[in-house]
This record gives structure tokens, C-alpha cells and sequence, in this order.
């Protein structure tokens, strides 16, 4: 297949890798998360290419209007946000050369030697068939997965709790009001 | 996009020569470029008539120099928004202050390519419509969030942080209201969901009058995305006597008129989901717009369609004009209170009618009963 999408999954490639690369190297935490943002959207792009266009938009869904917003709202609230120098710091750089070269060999390992089920030119809507397989084949994981995050939400909301005195006589407020 | 390009290619022979790719090419950017001059046209006739509703519910009378009544204030607002200085704060981060407009108008415009006009008129009919319309959006709320960083302001960042808490608690109350819809249709296309809606039931097979629960939902998707869009009860993120503005409070010339626009964009798209989902779309009573021949069976269509979308969007300046600001905390509660949990209610309500109904709607059993 050779054409106008080849030239679109360079290019998405390239926006993908390039904007993690950025993430990586950016002192300042925002243009990284804006980087972030970049690779993001050139993985959903590759998902189109890939005809999987439910998996792109959640993609967009879940990293860009979830993960990215998180974060950004992390920086936001546990820096002097005001003015301060919001950075983002490089340590212990031998170790982590090392754990990202052994992690690269490892997974173009995997992606070289994986006979990859290749499928061409065929466009059909994935949608329903991702619902029916979560519904039925792949239910009890999907389920796990969100006890889990249910669980990680409780527990946030707790821990962030500020002390327990102070949280009652609120609520007898608001129960008041 | 390609059936057409193919289809133009063997109508008009001088395209012959051209390849495939570069015609439908030549045909998405037309589309855009269609589409982005309604989205414009929109976005500032809203701006006349918003100002206009907003005179006639306050008992005055409104903007009426420019032109017979006024009706040419909204170009005389996007020459001066387009001339205007741009000015960037000493102390604001530029590369964010210039990238956080672009980001608020892509993802609300974004959302116009598969707003379902006509019968035949939309510029790509996705088989994840509506999802796709719930992930371009949450962009927005990047884009507000960096508005309001960037500026180096408080007020804007207060505003900032405001609007993406509102737009990501709103936006589980909206998706939630809009899949009864989709569950009704069987489909997350806008156009198939508007086509479930045909048929010889009249206006009584619409998804509001399908089962009492998919009548619920509409009225909680209308409130939920008027939130989403930072309407007034609702629009703490600008708060004028408290924020200013919120987060585009440093923002001038056509920096500004992006998030304008892209706020107005917003309203449409809310409202015309809204007329998709829930009040039978660009579906002519009584009718098959698709029986007739294309351009008049999109014309009507689209009349309609706009007839019906318009009529919501006055309906949510009404709303914007006659109801008091909410506080935070109450905003808050409201969504995770009352908006969410009605909405999971609503949802299982919803799929247990198509169960034990079979997907026939009140209308259609009532329709059966007299054969």
C-alpha cells in the first residue's frame, strides 16, 4: 500500500515520536505536557490509519480530555503557580540510559518477532464489536478494571480529605443551608 | 469523500487526468471551507441576536446604530476584532498565551464535520459520531486550562481552572444523556440516529416522545451541556463581577475572537446534537426528504434541520438571560449529585424499556393498537 497514507503515517509517526522525545527533554513542565499532547494526537492518528476509529477517539477521549487535564491541573495546584519557575528536572541519567535501553531492545524484539495478524484495505466499523466483546468474552477484566479504578478513586478521595472534625462540622453546615 | 471524488471524476471529464487523492482532497477542504464559513456566519449572527435577546428580556432595546436596526453591528464587531492591537502581557508565557486560542477553536470546530445538516449534507458521516464529537471537545478544556495559565494572571487562572473542573464534571452528564439516543438507534452515526427518528409517526417519533426516560433525557442532556458550554446560570469561568472575565480576560483583537467564536460554536453544537438526538433531526414530518429529488430534498432537509437547531439556540439565550448565577459549590453538587446519578438512572430505565419492549417506542405501540 503505497500513496497519500503512507505519507500521512510518516508524518504522524513522525509528530508522535518527535513530541515524545519533547516530553522527555523540555525543562518546563507545561511545554512538555503540551508536547504530550502532540504525541497523543499523532497515536490517534496512527489508530485512524489503522481504520480503528473507536480506539482513536477514545484515545483523544481518555488521554487528551482525562489524563492530560489531570495533569495540568496537578502542576497547576501543587506548584506556587503564580510566577513561579515550574521545571522539570533531569536525574540520575546513567541508570535510566540503561533501563530505557534494555526496555527498547525488549520491545523491538517483541514487534519484530510477533507475527502480526495483517489486514488490508478493509474498512469496517469496529464499534460494535469492541461493545460485544467487552459485554461477553472480555466482561470479567473489564469489570476488574473498574473495581480497581473504583477503588483508587475512593482511596483518593479519602486521603485528600482534610481532617475528619472539620469535614463533619461542614457537613452539619451544608445539611443546614 | 471518496465515492464523490470517484463519482465527480467520471462526471466531468477534465478531471480525468487527476488523481484520486488529490480530488478528494480538493473536495475535504471545500467541505471545510463550507462549513467554516457557516460556522463564522453563526457565530456572529449569534452574536446580534444573543445581544439583541439579551435588550428585549432586559427591557431595552439593544444594538441599533450599525444599520436598519442594528442588524450590521455583528460585522462592524469583527472588523474592530480583527483590526484591534493583540496585545500579549510582559509577564504572560507567549508560546502557551498564542497556542491555548487555537486549541479552544479546534476543538469546537472540530465538532461541526459531523453535525448531520441534511439528508445528504454532512461532511463525514463517522460510525462514531457522537463519541467522536465527546472526544474533539475535550480539547477545549485544554485550551482554557493553558488560557488561564498563560495569561499570568490570577483572575484568569482562577477563571481557567473554573471552566475545566465545570467542563470535565459536565461532560459525564452530557455523554450519559446523549446514549439513550444511541441505544434507541442502535448507532453512534448522527445520521443514523436521525433516520430512526423517519418515518410516518410525525413528530411522535422523535427520541423525546420514544419512552418517558429518553424524554427525561433530553431535558438533562439540555441542562448538563448548557453547563458544558458555560452558559450563564452556569458560566462561573467568566463570572464577570467576580472574575472579570475569567480566562481570556488578557486576551484582545482576534486572539479573543477565537474563543468568542468558539464559544458560540459550542452553542450550536450543543444545540444541534440536541435536534439530532432527541427531536428527529433534519427528518420532515410526515415526509421522506430522501424521496425527492437531491437538491430540494436537501434544502428542505436542511431547513428543518436549522429551523430546529436555531429555535434551541434562542431557547438556551433565554435560559442565559433569565436565570441567576449558581456558586461554585452548588455548581459542583448539582453535577455529581443530581445530574449524574438521574443520568445512570435514566440510562438503565432507558435499556431495560428496549428489552422488555422489544425497541418499540409508546407512539409505535400506540400506532399498533389501531393496526
Amino acid at each position: 500500500m503505497s500513496g497519500p497514507a503512507d505519507y500521512i503515517f510518516y508524518a504522524a509517526a513522525a509528530m508522535t515520536v518527535g513530541a515524545a522525545i519533547l516530553v522527555a527533554i523540555l525543562p518546563n513542565i507545561l511545554y512538555a505536557a503540551v508536547a504530550l499532547l502532540f504525541s497523543f494526537a499523532g497515536v490517534a492518528g496512527l489508530y485512524v490509519l489503522l481504520s480503528a476509529d473507536f480506539l482513536a477517539a477514545t484515545q483523544v477521549l481518555v488521554y487528551v480530555g482525562g489524563i492530560l487535564v489531570l495533569l495540568l491541573f496537578a502542576v497547576f495546584l501543587s506548584n506556587r503557580i503564580s510566577g513561579g519557575n515550574i521545571t522539570n528536572p533531569t536525574h540520575f541519567r546513567l541508570p535510566a540510559a540503561a533501563i530505557c535501553l534494555v526496555l527498547f531492545g525488549v520491545l523491538s524484539y517483541a514487534a519484530v518477532s510477533t507475527p502480526f495478524a495483517v489486514k488490508r484495505g478493509v474498512y469496517l466499523p469496529t464499534t460494535a464489536d469492541i461493545g460485544e466483546l467487552l459485554m461477553t468474552r472480555y466482561l470479567l477484566p473489564f469489570e476488574v478494571a473498574s473495581v480497581l479504578l473504583l477503588a483508587a478513586l475512593i482511596g483518593a478521595a479519602f486521603l485528600s480529605r482534610p481532617d475528619r472534625g472539620a469535614t463533619e462540622k461542614d457537613d452539619m453546615r451544608e445539611g443546614k443551608a | 469523500m471518496e465515492a464523490l471524488a470517484r463519482s465527480l471524476m467520471n462526471a466531468v471529464p477534465l478531471l480525468a487526468g487527476v488523481p484520486l487523492w488529490a480530488v478528494t482532497l480538493l473536495l475535504i477542504v471545500a467541505a471545510a471551507v463550507v462549513i467554516l464559513v457557516f460556522a463564522l456566519t453563526f457565530e456572529g449572527v449569534g452574536s446580534l441576536v444573543l445581544r439583541k435577546v439579551a435588550g428585549d428580556i432586559q427591557a431595552r432595546i439593544g444594538p441599533n446604530r450599525v444599520g436598519p436596526n442594528g442588524i450590521l453591528q455583528f460585522l462592524a464587531d469583527g472588523v474592530k476584532l480583527v483590526l484591534k492591537e493583540d496585545i500579549i502581557p510582559a509577564n504572560a508565557d507567549r508560546l502557551l498565551f498564542k497556542l491555548a486560542p487555537y486549541f479552544v477553536f479546534v476543538g469546537s470546530f472540530a465538532a461541526f464535520v459531523v453535525v448531520p445538516f441534511g439528508v445528504g449534507l454532512i461532511a463525514a458521516d463517522l460510525n462514531i459520531g457522537i463519541y467522536y464529537v465527546m472526544a474533539v471537545t475535550s480539547l477545549v478544556v485544554v485550551g482554557v486550562l493553558l488560557a488561564g495559565w498563560a495569561s499570568n494572571n490570577k483572575w484568569a487562572l482562577l477563571g481557567g481552572m473554573r471552566a475545566a473542573a465545570q467542563i470535565v464534571s459536565y461532560e459525564i452528564p452530557v455523554g450519559m444523556a446523549l446514549i439513550p439516543a444511541v441505544l434507541v438507534a442502535g448507532s453512534l452515526s448522527l445520521q443514523d440516529i436521525v433516520r430512526s427518528q423517519g418515518g410516518l409517526l410525525g413528530i411522535f417519533g422523535w427520541n423525546l416522545f420514544h419512552n418517558p426516560f429518553s424524554f427525561f433525557s433530553f431535558f438533562l442532556y439540555f441542562t448538563a451541556a448548557q453547563a458544558e458550554t458555560n452558559q450563564t446560570p452556569f458560566d462561573l469561568p467568566e463570572a464577570e463581577s467576580e472574575l472579570v472575565s475569567g480566562y481570556n480576560v488578557e486576551y484582545s483583537g482576534i486572539r479573543f475572537g477565537l474563543f468568542f467564536l468558539a464559544e458560540f460554536g459550542d452553542m450550536f453544537i450543543v444545540a444541534a446534537l440536541a435536534t439530532a438526538c432527541f427531536l428527529g433531526g433534519w427528518n420532515v414530518p410526515f415526509f421522506h426528504a430522501a424521496t425527492l429529488p437531491w437538491i430540494w430534498g436537501n434544502l428542505l432537509s436542511l431547513g428543518v434541520f436549522l429551523a430546529k437547531a436555531f429555535t434551541m439556540v434562542l431557547i438556551m439565550m433565554w435560559v442565559r438571560w433569565t436565570l441567576p448565577r449558581l456558586r461554585v459549590d452548588q455548581l459542583m453538587r448539582m453535577a455529581w449529585k443530581y445530574l449524574v446519578p438521574l443520568t445512570f438512572i435514566n440510562l438503565l430505565g432507558v435499556s431495560l424499556w428496549l428489552l422488555v419492549f422489544k425497541g418499540k417506542g409508546i407512539p409505535a405501540m400506540i400506532a399498533s393498537l389501531f393496526g
